[in-house]
């Protein structure tokens, strides 16, 4: 047989390809917003020029930022509590007691996943809206609401876990599988009552899926502009909707890319705190 | 099976019906006679006649399919290279492993601004198909990679070796042996590239230029001038449908595969 070349040169050259990428396309503009974010702003086509500052940084920390960076955080806490509340019962269902519709039953969670993501908001806009179905429901036992329901934060909330919930499901679902069942009865047998059997046995076995799905619902969440925009106004603004008003309307690409920072920063500091324990699911 | 938990069944009866309502209506109202999407007034499907009467709309769909389709190639192809070369240990995988899954977890607003400043102000590209493919690849490539991983790592070694002993070249080999195994997660992995570009909205928004704008963009954009119009509803419709069948295809070329070759099922690493 030939001599082979050593396996790290042989993996290193199947990787390259990706490096490259990576590098250009996503490492290299990703550097390129911290520049930004340290330049000084131009109206012109420049857009960002010299000299070097940190005033976008004063800006963004602004006390008048704040409420919206906080709303923005707010809304992705909420909204992934609300994926784990309504993901876990169905995630465990299909995991435990489906059966032989187990496979079809995670079909059917993926099916919304894939469809279009603005389909779903919009479904949500034609829904809330003042003549919309929601508001005609609830008009026939005298809950409606004048001019229905868009442009509040439960709106923006409701679209969020909806637009997210797949992705909390999924690493929850493969957590409950792979949960030995027999965990409870033990528990049972040693007189633990359901509560504290849920407390101590179940959600520390399924914790890495929990920890998996909520990065995955916390940070889209957290991104996101399309979903406050559609189903919310000017008092749903979130970071995401701020960052891209930087870039399209008010034209502030410093404030932008610090803010884009900013929402890095706070993307890594959650994966700090996640630890290495969801890794395995996700 | 023990008991059967009825209350938990009907939990989670109630969040699919919530997963589906929604998207259940919106195909509803988009056969709507008139324009109301919260007042079923009789059926037609004139909308989607006007939509595909629309020129801009088939031109917005031809730029997607091309773009889904070439940033799904790409991604697959470098991607499935990539998981090749994660499969045995070597210095330095821990590094490739974190730089494959910064793309996981970067905010696709920040992503879509950050290859907005990119190709403007430093590499020149200009907007439209070659920045939106730049930035489709960048972000699929890392599923595309999972998913071929998983079935590269749960592949028996041993097959591999017995197709050498039995005096196959490494190149017959592959192609005998490797390739039938991986075939299906490659598969699925050009299917995730292919949706994931197919429906993005977010970074791409950054990216369209005048004259190549996708689908989603040109919807979002549609949405925000006149609000959402029946036409809109039953371009939406038409895209979870397609996304719809393309999930049932997949499923069902996932089982026929299967079933074809359940005598190497993958066993799991020591």
């Amino acid at each position: 047989m030939a001599r082979r070349p050593p396996r790290w040169l042989v993996a290193t050259g199947l990787l390259t390809p990706t490096g490259l990428w990576l590098g250009l396309f996503l490492l290299a503009p990703l550097a390129l917003v911290v520049q930004f974010s340290f330049a000084t702003r131009d109206t012109g086509v420049a857009r960002a020029v010299l000299p070097w500052t940190t005033d976008a940084y004063a800006t963004a920390l602004d006390p008048a930022f704040l409420p919206i960076f906080g709303r923005t955080l707010a809304y992705a806490a909420v909204t992934t509590a609300l994926c784990l509340l309504l993901g876990f019962p169905l995630a465990w269902f299909i995991a435990r007691h489906a059966g032989r519709f187990r496979t079809a039953l995670l079909a059917a969670v993926l099916v919304p996943f894939w469809s279009s993501y603005l389909a779903r908001v919009y479904a949500w806009k034609a829904l809330l809206d003042g003549d919309g179905l929601v508001n005609r429901l609830l008009g026939a036992v005298g809950l409606d609401r004048d001019g229905g329901f868009l442009l509040t934060h439960g709106a923006v909330v409701l679209g969020l876990t909806y637009g997210f919930l797949p992705f909390m499901v999924l690493p929850l679902y493969v957590a409950c599988e792979r949960f030995d069942h027999r965990q409870v009865e033990a528990s049972y047998d040693l007189g633990h009552g359901r509560v504290s059997t849920f407390l101590r046995v179940v959600l520390p076995g399924v914790a890495p899926g929990v920890l998996a799905g909520s990065l995955l619902v916390l940070v889209p969440a957290a991104g996101d502009f399309v979903t406050p925009k559609l189903l919310g106004g000017v008092g749903q603004s979130t970071f995401g909707s701020v960052i891209d008003d930087q870039f399209r309307g008010g034209n502030n690409w410093p404030l932008g890319s610090a803010m884009a920072v900013l929402l890095l920063v706070l993307v890594v500091v959650v994966l700090v705190l996640r630890g290495r324990r969801g890794e395995d699911v996700l | 099976m023990s008991r059967r938990p009825w209350a938990l069944g009907a939990v989670a009866a109630l969040v699919l019906a919530f997963l589906y309502a929604p998207i259940g209506w919106l195909a509803l109202v988009s056969f709507n006679d008139s324009r109301s999407l919260s007042r079923i007034t009789g059926l037609s499907t004139r909308w989607y006649a006007r939509l595909f009467d629309d020129a801009e709309v088939l031109e917005a769909l031809g730029l997607t399919l091309r773009l889904a389709g070439t940033s799904a190639v790409v991604a697959t192809a470098i991607g499935t290279l990539a998981a090749f070369g994660l499969r045995r240990a070597f210095p330095g995988r821990g590094v490739w492993t974190v730089l494959l899954s910064v793309p996981l977890v970067v905010p696709e607003v920040v992503l879509g601004v950050a290859l907005l400043g990119f190709c403007v102000k430093l590499a020149g590209i200009p907007l439209g198909f070659g920045a939106l493919l730049a930035a489709h690849v960048a972000f699929s490539l890392s599923f595309v990679v999972v998913v071929v991983r998983a079935r590269v790592a749960g592949m028996d070694a041993r097959l591999e070796e017995a197709a050498a002993d039995l005096g196959a070249s490494p190149l017959v080999a592959f192609r005998t042996v490797t390739w039938p195994l991986v075939a299906p997660a490659v598969a699925a992995g050009a299917a995730f590239a292919f949706l994931l570009s197919f429906d993005d909205v977010v970074t791409s928004s950054y990216l369209t230029g005048v004259g190549s704008t996708t689908l989603p963009v040109f919807v979002y954009a549609q949405a925000g001038r006149r609000g959402v119009s029946p036409e809109i509803v039953a371009l939406s419709t038409l895209m979870v449908a397609v996304s719809a069948a393309l999930l049932l295809v997949g499923v069902l070329v996932a089982a026929w595969r299967a079933r074809a070759s359940t005598f190497v099922e993958p066993t799991r690493d020591h």
